[in-house]
């Protein structure tokens, strides 16, 4: 993901001031837009909830805790298949890391794998784990290794050769060697693929949930959605909206910690 | 030992025959264990797999499904990469534009959009404009982000000559402007297509009532694990057909630079 662009000049303090109102009243008048157009220009309820009834709605669901199971079930989907990818990212990633010549075999051909749609597995997933837990956590853990895998083996070879060879000459062990050379070289980019990782398992285990499954969060939105609960889906999508917000938001940070040590 | 390592020199010097080896032996152990280990109710050999895709292009409606994807895929792409390329130069190009409207951007960017994938099937219905319309939106933010990056990688000296030489604002544009934004229009273009394909497929596959996802039902429910893998790996060929050839287009557009 490209950071926040820089400005070739820096900004003024009046011009990004003038930026945030522009942004507020962006946002001001899309509201503004959807009160008076369910309110007053008569769109119809089935296509767009009123904003005070979806907030009636999210008030509702987070007061009588319905959403305790479906989030339950959706984030130890997600910690089951994190867990997975990430032992199995960084353990291969670390193997394929330890000679050239593997980087040079392998590392095309996980690139190549990753530009492959995996959301096509769901479907196999599906005949072979069945439509509960295991085949969101299959797929969640396919489509999150590939980031921690390559950016495993990109963190290691990335380590610069001086400090190997300085290390070695200094009489290094193995175990040394990884403790205090390899593991700090290769962190910064290692975190960032964990956190790419995680997102996409979380992205990716909605939307198996979404497309095919029994219960959990992306399930719930489709339930009422067929159910034509328009107000009350709405406001499940704020509140999985507002979850992503927050775990992404933890991670970012966790990496930032961890990248500081 | 020595054994190990003149095996690894070997493989070193042909990467590619290495390759191919990894991909046969994993084609091997695929093909013993859908043979004599897992049932075949679940896992079909890919030799039967390979064999019997015809099977799966003369099921009733598969063929159809397949060309109405193409074409969603198609168009979809198409529709991204201009709504990408304008709004991401419109923010692009000037400063306000930029600081007002990139963080919403981002914001929109960041949310995840799987989560209103049943609203696109609600207001589009079941048919391709919800698959293009969702492909849509997953492909033109990689691509607006993209330009945007490029954009701001302008050399400001080469504007700044431009100008002081006398070029009219369309002359940037077109003689300045252009040809430097095309390595990084290709890269949107490749992030956009992956973007493109992810949201159709996923479209495709949520609607299990018609198109791909009707087929993709129907042979686990059928538990036809041969037509399952055989109509997968026609997707995923044509996935990595178009994510080839905007690739070779990158590379190929982006040569004059070097």
């Amino acid at each position: 993901m490209s950071g926040p662009v820089q400005g070739q000049q820096k900004a003024t303090a009046a011009e990004r001031l003038v930026a945030r109102c522009v942004q507020l009243a962006f946002l001001l008048i899309l509201l503004g837009l959807w009160y008076a157009g369910t309110n007053h220009w008569g769109i119809n309820q089935l296509l767009l909830p009123k904003p005070q009834h979806v907030a009636a709605e999210l008030i509702d669901i987070l007061r009588s805790g319905e959403f305790w199971p479906d989030l339950l079930l959706t984030l130890s989907e997600l910690a089951a298949a994190f867990a997975i990818s990430m032992s199995l990212g960084l353990t291969i990633g670390f193997m394929v890391s330890r000679s050239p010549v593997l980087v040079k075999i392998f590392e095309p051909l996980i690139a190549g794998l990753y530009a492959v749609p995996i959301i096509l597995f769901l479907p196999l997933y599906v005949l072979f784990f069945g439509l509960g837990p295991a085949s969101k956590i299959a797929l969640g853990a396919t489509i999150s290794f590939f980031p921690v895998v390559l950016n495993t083996i990109a963190g290691f070879v990335s380590v610069d050769k001086l400090y190997v060879t300085a290390a070695r000459s200094m009489g290094a062990s193995n175990a040394a060697m990884l403790r205090y050379v390899l593991i700090p070289g290769a962190l910064p980019v290692i975190l960032t693929g964990l956190r790419m990782g995680f997102i996409v398992a979380l992205l990716s285990i909605i939307g198996s949930e979404t497309i095919a499954s029994l219960a959990g969060l992306g399930h719930r939105i489709v339930h009422l959605a067929e159910a034509m609960d328009m107000a009350r889906m709405f406001a499940y999508i704020v509140f999985v909206i507002a979850i992503a917000a927050v775990l992404n938001a933890f991670v970012t940070w966790l990496e930032s910690r961890g990248r500081r040590t | 030992m020595a054994g190990h390592a003149s095996l690894l020199k070997t493989m070193g010097r042909h990467p590619m025959l290495a390759q191919l080896t990894v991909i046969a032996l994993f084609f091997l152990i695929w093909e013993l264990a859908a043979r004599f280990v897992v049932d075949k109710m679940f896992l079909s050999p890919p030799s039967r797999v390979y064999g019997e895709i015809g099977r799966v292009f003369s099921t009733k409606g598969v063929n159809d499904a397949l060309l109405i994807t193409m074409y969603e895929l198609g168009i979809a792409f198409l529709i991204a990469v201009v709504i990408g390329m304008s709004i991401g130069l419109a923010i692009g190009l000037s400063g306000f534009a930029r600081r007002s409207f990139m963080p919403i951007v981002l914001l929109l960017y960041g949310t995840p959009q799987i989560t209103i994938l049943p609203l696109f099937i609600l207001y589009f219905g079941i048919g391709p404009p919800s698959k293009i319309a969702f492909g849509v939106t997953h492909g033109m933010f990689p691509i607006m982000l993209t330009i945007i990056a490029g954009v701001q990688n302008l050399k400001p000296i080469l504007l700044t000559s431009a100008r002081s030489m006398g070029a009219s604002r369309w002359h940037i544009l077109r003689y300045v402007i252009f040809p430097h934004m095309i390595p990084s229009f290709f890269a949107g273009m490749r992030l956009g297509m992956t973007g493109v394909l992810l949201g159709v497929l996923l479209a495709e596959l949520y609607v299990s009532t018609a198109g791909i996802g009707h087929f993709t039902t129907m042979f686990t429910q059928n538990f036809d694990p041969t037509r399952l893998l055989g109509l997968i790996s026609v997707l995923a060929a044509m996935a990595i057909a178009l994510n080839e050839i905007v690739r070779r287009a990158e590379i190929h557009f982006s040569k004059w630079r070097t």
